[in-house]
């Protein structure tokens, strides 16, 4: 089973990577029980604050 | 940490509880069925920040919490042998069983290891092959396919002192016996992020069909919540009731395949026992036939149904969301984390324990 070094702010575990296939070096991914459940998608990450900008509850330039 | 503290931003929070406000006409009821957004909604406030017409439940959303009686009574027997090791995750041992608890057991001498994984658990069995290592397997779909994937490597290397006690629970099977209750009041649901990470949200479209409620799915941190939340009550508002997804970020409209497809291998689908709840129909999973050999049923007897549990602790009340902690007589006063009388204030994941945790004298102090 391929594993890999996850940085959790500081602290890197090794994770076991069987069930993120598409894993590549560099991405964020969600772990849970020491597996990777899921490699977090960047762009889908920007949508509550796309949100929230529609909502007009958030100025526009200064959300991440 | 990224994708963590963005979701925090208060001016944001308190700019999607008043986007909210603006919409909401009439009182609406929701649910969330995960243990960690409860603790994220009473940590951080959310449902203090929300217009009063919206009112957050807490569901059965704490699998620690909803492990039969009788499982943690079969954990203590197995752990008594001096043959075994027993093996769990840690909020397990304080779960009151029908006598005692595994931290009893523990210290009578009982050997039981907390771990982190359940590959760590396979890692003891491997290394001390005279012994048998049961693993306690409980949890709901996000941990089945990690302990899964453990029993069919187990299987792979011929390890054949490695078991499993499964408790498994399955999400969609509770909310369906929620919503069908007489008198149910929940109209919307913030389903789990972390259980649709895994699953997806096929399955939930047929239960916002059948019952006509909104159902979100959701993150964890205080914007997604919110914006679960604000999702719910725009549909509940325009008369619509389909499944959202929130947490598109982690969360695919199938899951993860990999993970779903390890599942399927190692388990099957049995009816299930919930704490405080009751028998629910294909709301859990067991070994497979072709993982009988390592069913820790299977080798040390099987789990016999418990006495009904009496006592004073309303926990049932509190996981069927029809109870808050506060409203409990015994909440901060004869029940707390150090001498719980129940579930929910054993587990990290238990309601009880959150608003114990972050709200503590002043929680008793609202109590209506």
């Amino acid at each position: 089973m391929r594993v890999g070094r996850v940085d959790f702010g500081g602290i890197v575990k090794a994770i076991n990577l069987a069930f993120v296939p598409e894993a590549r070096i560099g991405d964020y991914v969600l772990v849970h029980v020491g597996f990777a459940i899921t490699v977090i998608d960047e762009i889908e990450a920007g949508r509550v604050f796309e949100h929230l900008r529609e909502l007009g509850e958030l100025a526009g330039d200064g959300a991440p | 940490m990224r994708f963590r503290e963005e979701y925090r931003d208060p001016a944001a929070a308190r700019g999607l509880a008043a986007a909210i406000a603006r919409i909401v006409t009439r009182p609406w009821t929701l649910m969330e069925v995960c243990g960690g957004q409860t603790h994220a909604i009473v940590r951080f406030g959310i449902d203090e920040l929300l217009p009063q017409a919206v009112t957050l439940v807490h569901g059965p959303g704490c699998p620690v919490c909803v492990t039969p009686v009788e499982y943690i009574d079969k954990a203590i027997e197995i752990a008594a042998r001096t043959d075994v090791i027993l093996c769990s995750f840690g909020d397990m041992l304080r779960v009151p069983g029908t006598d005692g608890d595994l931290l009893a057991a523990k210290s009578r001498g009982g050997d039981i290891r907390i771990v982190y994984s359940p590959l760590d658990a396979l890692a003891i069995a491997r290394a001390e092959p005279s012994r048998a290592v049961v693993f306690f397997a409980v949890g709901f779909e996000t941990t089945a396919p990690a302990n899964a994937i453990v029993a069919w490597q187990a299987k792979r290397e011929g390890i054949g002192n490695f078991f499993m006690l499964v408790s498994h629970v399955l999400v969609p099977p509770a909310m369906r016996a929620i919503l069908a209750a007489p008198g149910n009041r929940i109209r919307g649901f913030l389903a789990a992020g972390h259980v649709c990470t895994i699953m997806g949200y096929e399955e939930y479209e047929p239960i916002a069909a059948r019952y006509r409620v909104p159902i979100v799915v959701t993150g964890f941190e205080p914007l997604d919540i919110l914006d679960g939340v604000y999702r719910c009550v725009r549909q509940l508002e325009a008369g619509r009731a389909v499944v959202e997804n929130q947490y598109s970020r982690s969360v695919r409209r199938d899951g993860n395949r990999a993970a779903r497809t390890m599942m399927g291998e190692v388990f099957r689908v049995i009816p299930r026992r919930w704490r405080g709840i009751g028998d629910i129909a294909e709301s859990g999973l067991g070994l497979g036939d072709a993982y009988a050999a390592f069913d820790a049923e299977r080798r040390f007897g099987c789990v016999r149904a418990a006495a009904a549990e009496a006592g004073t602790c309303i926990s049932g009340l509190v996981l069927r969301g029809e109870r808050k902690p506060p409203e409990c007589p015994a909440f901060g006063t004869h029940c707390t984390p150090e001498r719980p009388l129940g579930v929910t204030m054993v587990s990290g994941e238990g309601a009880c324990a959150a608003y114990y945790r972050y709200r503590g004298a002043r929680a008793v102090g609202d109590r209506p």
